[in-house]
């Protein structure tokens, strides 16, 4: 089927972006670059939340993290000066080797648990209609199944507004 | 329109998680910290999708959202604290703040 493998190189792809782009941002020693191809990593995200037909998610994910919040974080980037941090500066100490010990084990540990249920209801997927993951279907269960998280969501992001306010004002005050 | 399953997108997520928890134990810059910790969730909402996806029904793609919204609260707490400690003429390095350390 010509579909079916055009769906697996556009995956394909767009996974070895996700993945480039993530480890980029953890190597640059440049926090500007980081934040730069942390916004290739969230585009190509957005491509395989597409792909899962989770148009509006993917919608929200370009407008909200890849417009507003690396919006913010260049502009504090640019504030401070953008100052480098070598990131493996004198050769690898005992905490670095700790660092990438832990995280293997930590991914080992997923993916041989993943392999574990990959053979059961993991295989196949449920079918889905057009309509899966419109608007109009995450409204709805914004407002009636999930209301309690959607109004716990909205007060996170009053305090945080709140919050961000006071930390500002805060030290200039101090100054 | 058959792509791949939720194993290959869950073993995608793994590696997104596994990353950004590298990124967070090596690093020093609280900054990069912070963009270790998107990849983080974001890797979380990959399998969140994922899940919604296979199962046929939209409550993950709710969750994922809240992960944002919370992710988005998290980024203006943080790049306060940045911010405000930068202000102090403070080394933007998380190994040296240890005045809060017990």
């Amino acid at each position: 089927m010509a579909g079916n493998i055009l769906v697996w190189i556009v995956w394909v792809v767009a996974a070895l972006a996700c993945l480039g782009s993530g480890i980029a941002v953890i190597t640059f020693s440049n926090p500007f670059y980081s934040a730069l191809s942390l916004i290739g990593n969230l585009a190509s995200l957005a491509v395989l939340y597409l792909l899962l037909s989770a148009e509006f998610v993917a919608a929200a994910q370009v407008l909200v993290y890849a417009g507003a919040v690396m919006v913010m974080f260049l502009f504090v980037i640019a504030y401070l000066g953008g100052r480098a941090d070598a990131p493996w500066a004198g050769g690898p100490s005992w905490q670095a080797l700790g660092a990438v010990a832990a995280s293997a084990a930590l991914l080992v540990e997923v993916i041989v648990v993943i392999g574990l249920k990959s053979s059961g209801r993991l295989s196949h997927s449920a079918r889905v209609d057009f309509f899966y993951g419109r608007p109009y279907e995450i409204g709805r269960l914004f407002l009636t199944d999930h209301l309690l998280a959607f109004e716990i969501t909205s007060i996170v992001l009053l305090i945080a507004a709140v919050g961000g306010v006071i930390l500002g004002s805060h030290s200039r005050e101090t100054q | 329109m058959n792509g791949p399953d939720a194993v290959w997108y869950l073993c995608l997520a793994a590696f997104l998680f596994c990353t950004g928890a590298l990124g967070v134990l090596i690093r020093r810059s609280p900054l990069i910290v912070l963009l270790s910790l998107e990849i983080m969730l974001n890797g979380s909402n990959l399998a969140l999708i994922a899940f919604a996806r296979q199962h046929g029904r939209e409550d993950g793609q709710i969750f994922a959202l809240a992960v944002m919204a919370v992710a988005a609260s998290e980024v203006v707490v943080g790049l306060g604290l940045i911010v405000a400690m930068a202000r102090r003429r403070l080394d933007l390095d998380v190994d040296k703040l240890r005045t809060l350390r017990g």
